[in-house]
C-alpha cells in the first residue's frame, strides 16, 4: 500500500515534509516495546507506536521500517524528528489510538507484519 | 574581543536571504555544482577567432563550417570585440558582407574570468542576454569561450563523475578482502559508547549497519548484525556506569561483535538470559526498553553469543555471525 494512502487513512500529518511519501509499504506493525519491534517485525513495513524518543527512529532503521506513525496525536521530540529526516524515514502523527489505527489500516488491506522471523 | 558587522553574504547566504538548515537540505547537487565548478572547467579553450580586418563573409564561412554562432575578435593576441551571427545578419541586410569585421563587431565586452564560478557565468548570461561569453585569465588574455551548452555539458559530466566515484567507492569497499592479501585480514570498527546518552543511542549501530552494506554484506546479515549491536549498544547506555566500547571485527568468513564495559557487572548471568528479567529503571522502560528482551533478541540474531561478567569489574558480550564462504547467499541459523 502506498504511504500517501496510509497517511490519508490515518488522517495523519506528515512531520517530515521533505521526505518522499510515494513509497510502497508492505505491512504494518504496532508496538511500544522496542525489543518487540526488533524481535518480531519484518522489513518494509510501517511502525505504529506511542513512543516519541529518538530510539524509535533508530529501532525503525535497524528493523528496516519504511515509515513511523505516532498514535493519539503525539508529537516527536526534536531529536527524533531530525534523525528521521536524516535517515529518510517519514514520521507521521495520527489522531487515532493504536487499536483504532491498526483496525483502519488492516481493514483497508494493509497486512499484519507481526511474525516470529527475524 | 573585536566585533565587526557581518557581511551581507553571511547574513543572507548565497541566495539573497537567510538560509536555514531546512533550506540547506533542499539545495540540490546541481546548485552545489554551480558554486563548485569554475568557468575554466567547462569552457571551450580550443576556439575559433577572427581578426578586425577579416571580411564579414570570411567569418560567415568560419561560423557555417564549424557550426558555431559567434567568435571573439583578436588583434595582436588582445581581444578587441566579439562577432556573432546577429552582426552578420545586420551586414547582410545592408549587403555589406565585404565589410571588415571591425565595422560590425560588438566592442562593449562582457567577459567572465576562468576562475569565476558557473553561477557567476549564468548571471552574466542572464544580464547580458548573450549566448556566448569570452573567458579571460588574470592578465585579461583571452583563454576560451563559454556557452550555456558548455555549462549543461559540464553539469552532466560532473554528475556522472559523482556517480562513478560512489560506484568506485562501493566497489573498493566490497572487494577489500579480495584486494588485500594476508594470512588473516580483519577490519575492526570501534565505537566509544557513553553511559546514559540516550539521544545518541543507536548512532554507532547505524554506522555499523551502513558500513556492512557498503562492504557488500548480505542485507539479511546486515539486518541481523544491526539489531544485535543495537541491543548491545543500548545495554551499554542503559546499564553501565561509565559506558563502554562497541567493537565489530569483520573477516571474510565471519563477523564478530563485542561490547566491553567496566561495571557494574552481572551477578547471575543465567538470570539475565531469562525472558522478561530486567533491572532497568522506570525512565528506561518509558523509552520502550528494559523489558528484559535484549539479550534474547541478540541470541536470535547471531550464531553464537557469549557473556562473561564479574561484579565490580565489568562485562564482556561477544556475538558472532558466520558468513558463507564464496557465495553471498542468505545464511540463517535454524
Amino acid at each position: 500500500m502506498n504511504l500517501a494512502k496510509i497517511i490519508k487513512l490515518a488522517n495523519g500529518m506528515l512531520l517530515t515534509p521533505d521526505l518522499d511519501i510515494d513509497i510502497e509499504i508492505r505491512g504494518g506493525y504496532g508496538a511500544d516495546l522496542m525489543s518487540d519491534v526488533l524481535a518480531f517485525s519484518q522489513p518494509d513495513s510501517v511502525l505504529l507506536t506511542g513512543l516519541t524518543n529518538p530510539q524509535v527512529v533508530r529501532t525503525a532503521q535497524m528493523a528496516e521500517f519504511r515509515a513511523i506513525i505516532l498514535i493519539r496525536g503525539k508529537q516527536p521530540q526534536p531529536e527524533t524528528l531530525s534523525i528521521a529526516a536524516q535517515e529518510n524515514i517519514p514520521l507521521i502523527s495520527s489522531p487515532y489510538g493504536m487499536f483504532e489505527l491498526s483496525a483502519r489500516l488492516h481493514k483497508a488491506g494493509l497486512p499484519s507484519f507481526e511474525s516470529n522471523d527475524i | 574581543m573585536t566585533s565587526r558587522t557581518p557581511t551581507e553574504q553571511e547574513i543572507y547566504g548565497r541566495r539573497g536571504r537567510l538560509i536555514t538548515d531546512h533550506d540547506a537540505n533542499k539545495i540540490s547537487r546541481i546548485e552545489e555544482l554551480a558554486y563548485e565548478l569554475k568557468v575554466h572547467d567547462v569552457m571551450t579553450a580550443d576556439m575559433h577567432t577572427a581578426s578586425p580586418d577579416m571580411l564579414m563573409s570570411e567569418v560567415l564561412d568560419i561560423l557555417r563550417i564549424n557550426r558555431i554562432s559567434g567568435v571573439p575578435v583578436l588583434q595582436d593576441g588582445q581581444m578587441v570585440g566579439i562577432l556573432s551571427l546577429e552582426d552578420i545578419v545586420r551586414a547582410m541586410q545592408k549587403n555589406e558582407l565585404s565589410a571588415p569585421v571591425s565595422q560590425y563587431m560588438t566592442r562593449s565586452l562582457i567577459t567572465v574570468a576562468g576562475y569565476d564560478t558557473i553561477i557567476k557565468a549564468l548571471q552574466a548570461f542572464t544580464d547580458s542576454r548573450l549566448g556566448r561569453l569570452p573567458v579571460i585569465d588574470e592578465n585579461n588574455k583571452l583563454v576560451g569561450v563559454i556557452t550555456k551548452g558548455d555549462i549543461t555539458r559540464g553539469f552532466l559530466t560532473a554528475l556522472q563523475r559523482d556517480y562513478k566515484e560512489e560506484e568506485v567507492r562501493r566497489y573498493r569497499a566490497s572487494h577489500l578482502f579480495e584486494d588485500i592479501i594476508s594470512d588473516r585480514t580483519t577490519l575492526v570498527l570501534r565505537y566509544n559508547i557513553k553511559a546514559h546518552d540516550f539521544i545518541r543511542g543507536g548512532n554507532a549501530s547505524s554506522h555499523i549497519k551502513r558500513a556492512l552494506l557498503r562492504l557488500g554484506a548480505d542485507p539479511q546479515v546486515a539486518r541481523r548484525c544491526g539489531i544485535a549491536v543495537y541491543e548491545a549498544e543500548m545495554n551499554l547506555i542503559i546499564h553501565t556506569k561509565h559506558g563502554g566500547i562497541l567493537k565489530l571485527e569483520m573477516e571474510p568468513h565471519r563477523i564478530t561483535m563485542s561490547t566491553t564495559d567496566d561495571g557494574p557487572g552481572i551477578p547471575d548471568i543465567s538470570q539475565v538470559l531469562q525472558a522478561g528479567y530486567s533491572t532497568a529503571s522506570e525512565q528506561v522502560r518509558e523509552m520502550g526498553f528494559g523489558a528484559g528482551m535484549g539479550l534474547i533478541n541478540i541470541k536470535r540474531c547471531v550464531d553464537k553469543m557469549d557473556i562473561e561478567s564479574t561484579v565490580g569489574k565489568g562485562t564482556k558480550l561477544t556475538m558472532r555471525i558466520n558468513l558463507p564462504i564464496e557465495n553471498s547467499n542468505t545464511h540463517k541459523d535454524k
